[in-house]
């Protein structure tokens, strides 16, 4: 135990005092603040606002969306064909069309729009949407209950049957009219977000590995360190070492980035967003308390768009989200550092590895290709196997989880998920074992397979 | 009494056998040769031995009892593929390194101390390896080998990367080594300083120990009778004055002599053959032909091949 803790030790720590690494934490903030901070900067400089055409086949929310700094709408009354046609040359930001429904209250909505629409707005029309149709619910519950004149029903009942979720799908117009799908649900954002960090991670860090073994190999002291140490010892060392440096600039990043987005917010901007601040923490107040939920709605309604996100962002099961991203983080990249350390132990020098990379790249590159078709389809049968299979499960169920999978589905996959590190990793280690002891020899899969088989 | 001895070690890799059977002894506080040509299995044997990789079949003795994965710690091993961290300083390195022994980090910092001391290369602590020379970088290499007082010092190709003075410096550390008690293994195919180092041999070729033993005896049995002479005053032919059961050849001349080598029957003893030249030549010089090491390996590997080579 010793042992391996010296190795942790030294590899931590020869790394973590490069340059490259205190180069990389502080311009890796730098680099995330400015994506953060520069649309706010700009969001609040632009005196430009952006106009929202409604087209309100119901008629139910006629006037309900109100204009801000933002954001102004106004409500049309042509046929949807038309204002599709016409969308172009109005120079509207966006077109929200609420087609009309028989029976029940509409619950969808699309916006169409030729640029992207901000999470913003999306989610503040959801939000309107929804409490609109939350309070006329109320209303028809309490005619209810008013004509029955039955027991009082508890508010929490009642909020129960009222609770109403919006669907908003987002089309992309074309200059022609057409439409093609886009995504700017923040489940998608962070379920992408998620994915495509541990992407990286596993890859920056699983090739810090492989280069490390390689390094020691042609070095030619890995001999002198296995006469002291077990090769399978000196192999999770490394792992492990480079994974906590991984952490380190993972938590660096993560702390920097908010601390510079902090600062220069709170130095550049005025009151504005102090109130809408203000405003978002009233709303989250009301929001657990259910006596005074009832009044809720029209609170909401003269909210900032931004009290939308958090809405957003409330519902998504958070301690699931980060429990996964955790998990899926630190044995993902467990499983696949093994494998990278087997490849660098079975070859020479870095310009050999290319034929083994395949298989290992393949998997993780799968799963950012498949991401496109996941969210649009996160619970179909490919989601599902994709988020199953442990080289591809890292990256594909953080993508699913903010849209809502079942435990089952996520205990089987993190199962599965530790036996495929469990078997890469004794496999990894057979290959490591004889490949760093062989030199100058040319490698082929054959070869690798002649040594697993190896007692 | 043996320190380490391996008794009917194997070992089988997918289509070829590195290790059939190999037995050795290693007496305590003697330098142990190991011989063999490129391939013989010589670095699979030394890496069972330190146990990292593990034989098929066969037993390993030490210290009286079976090797336990804890006595590497009082093993100590100086691999033929050897290097160092290019980036790391030499002192944290050999910090390190002297760690993975087993020291404690005072007690590795102390002895490291001492000797940089002792080799006056205190001024290398802080230096990378990569600004070292070759050389130097060999001589930290040896250091952290001994760091931990190993009492079984195995040695693979020690001499190659040194230069002529830095390899006479290291074969005098190794017999102090060896006049301290430690017991020393090493593998070489440089016959010239086994020659000068061991006491005892083995030689492997072809996975199979050939030859074993002390150095002396295998010496003697090595010796063929045969004997250099220098001599002049005779320009007739030398058989002519010589018993017919004598050999010679090699014979040559120069400014001074003529030389020759005469091979003796068994039976016969080197006064033999002075008293057969005394009436006739002027003995100058006489010397028993003791094979060298490299004449040894060579037949004992050539016989070899060729007695295999009959059963077909």
């Amino acid at each position: 135990m010793r042992k391996i803790f010296l190795i942790i030790q030294r590899e931590y720590l020869t790394r973590v005092r490069k340059r490259s690494f205190i180069v990389m934490t502080i311009l890796g903030p730098l680099l995330m603040a400015s994506t953060i901070v520069i649309p706010i900067y700009l969001a609040t400089r632009s005196n430009e606002t952006k106009k929202v055409a409604v087209l309100d086949e119901t008629g139910i929310f006629y006037e309900k969306f109100k204009d801000s700094d933002e954001i102004k709408f106004h409500y049309l009354t042509s046929d949807i064909g038309s204002a599709k046609s016409n969308f172009t040359k109005s120079g509207d930001h966006a077109l929200l069309y609420i087609p009309k429904t028989e029976v029940t209250l509409p619950v969808n909505a699309i916006i169409y729009s030729d640029k992207s629409v901000s999470v913003n707005i999306t989610s503040y029309i959801k939000n309107v949407m929804g409490k609109q149709i939350e309070e006329l619910k109320l209303q028809a519950r309490l005619r209810e209950l008013q004509t029955d004149k039955k027991e009082p029903v508890s508010v929490d009942d009642l909020l129960r049957s009222i609770k109403t979720s919006v669907d908003i799908n987002t089309l992309k117009i074309g200059e022609d009219g057409s439409e093609s799908k886009s995504y700017t649900e923040l489940n998608m954002v962070l379920g992408m977000f998620a994915g495509i960090l541990i992407y990286f991670f596993i890859f920056m860090f699983g090739s810090q590995v492989m280069r490390g073994v390689i390094e020691e190999k042609t070095s030619r002291i890995v001999e002198v360190i296995i006469s002291s140490v077990k090769p399978f010892q000196l192999m999770m060392g490394k792992i492990i070492g480079v994974g906590l440096v991984g952490l380190t600039q993972f938590l660096l990043w993560v702390v920097l980035t908010f601390a510079i987005v902090t600062a220069v917010t709170a130095t550049m901007t005025s009151g504005e967003i102090k109130k809408t601040a203000t405003e978002q923490m009233m709303i989250q107040k009301q929001g657990i308390t259910p006596g005074n939920s009832q009044d809720a709605p029209s609170t909401n309604e003269s909210s900032n768009p931004m009290g939308g996100v958090m809405e957003a962002i409330n519902s998504v099961n958070f301690p699931v989200m980060i429990g996964a991203f955790l998990f899926f983080f630190l044995v993902g990249y467990l499983m696949y550092a093994a494998l990278f350390a087997a490849i660098g132990g079975a070859v020479d020098s870095e310009a050999d590895t290319q034929q083994f990379m395949l298989p290992i790249t393949i998997p993780l590159i799968l799963s950012i290709v498949m991401a496109q078709f996941i969210i649009r389809d996160p619970d179909g049968p490919v989601s599902f196997w994709f988020s199953i299979f442990p080289l591809t499960s890292p990256v594909v169920m953080m993508i699913r989880i903010p849209f809502g999978v079942p435990y089952m589905e996520i205990i089987l996959s993190m199962v599965l998920l530790l036996l495929g590190f469990l078997g890469t990793t004794w496999l990894a280690g057979k290959i490591y074992h004889t490949g760093i002891l062989m030199y100058g020899k040319k490698v082929s899969y054959r070869e690798l397979w002649k040594w697993i088989r190896y007692k | 009494m043996d320190l380490f001895s391996a008794q009917l070690i194997s070992k089988q890799y997918a289509n070829h056998k590195a290790l059939d059977k190999v037995s050795i002894g290693v007496p305590e506080a003697s330098i142990f040769g190991l011989l063999g040509p490129n391939g013989a299995g010589k670095t699979t044997l030394i890496r069972i031995i330190n146990q990292i990789i593990a034989p098929d079949e066969g037993e390993l003795i030490y210290n009286g009892r079976k090797l336990q994965p804890n006595d590497i710690s009082s093993i100590g091993y100086l691999p033929e593929e050897r290097g160092l961290y290019k980036k790391m300083t030499v002192g944290e390195q050999a910090m390190y390194l002297a760690q993975l022994k087993g020291l404690s980090k005072q007690e590795a910092h102390k002895r490291l101390r001492f000797w940089f001391e002792k080799y006056e290369i205190n001024t290398w602590w802080n230096r990378k390896v990569e600004e070292l020379s070759k050389g130097m970088q060999q001589k930290v290499q040896f250091l952290v080998t001994i760091i931990h007082d190993p009492k079984l010092l195995i040695f693979d190709e020690p001499f190659s990367g040194f230069d002529p003075i830095n390899a006479n410096m290291l074969k005098e550390e190794i017999l102090g080594l060896k006049d301290k008690g430690v017991t020393i293994i090493f593998s070489t195919h440089n016959m010239g300083s086994v020659e000068e180092l061991c006491d005892d041999i083995a030689l492997i070729d072809r996975s199979k120990v050939i030859l074993n033993g002390a150095m002396r005896q295998i010496k003697k049995t090595y010796k063929t009778n045969t004997f250099e002479i220098s001599f002049n005053s005779w320009e007739g032919p030398l058989q002519g004055i010589l018993p017919e059961t004598f050999q010679i050849f090699d014979e040559s001349r120069d400014a001074d002599h003529r030389h020759a080598h005469v091979k003796l029957p068994a039976d016969a003893t080197p006064n033999d053959l002075i008293r057969s030249l005394l009436p006739s030549v002027m003995i100058y010089s006489i010397n028993e032909l003791i094979p060298s090491m490299n004449d040894i390996f060579i037949e004992a590997v050539t016989q070899k091949n060729q007695q295999t080579v009959i059963p077909n």
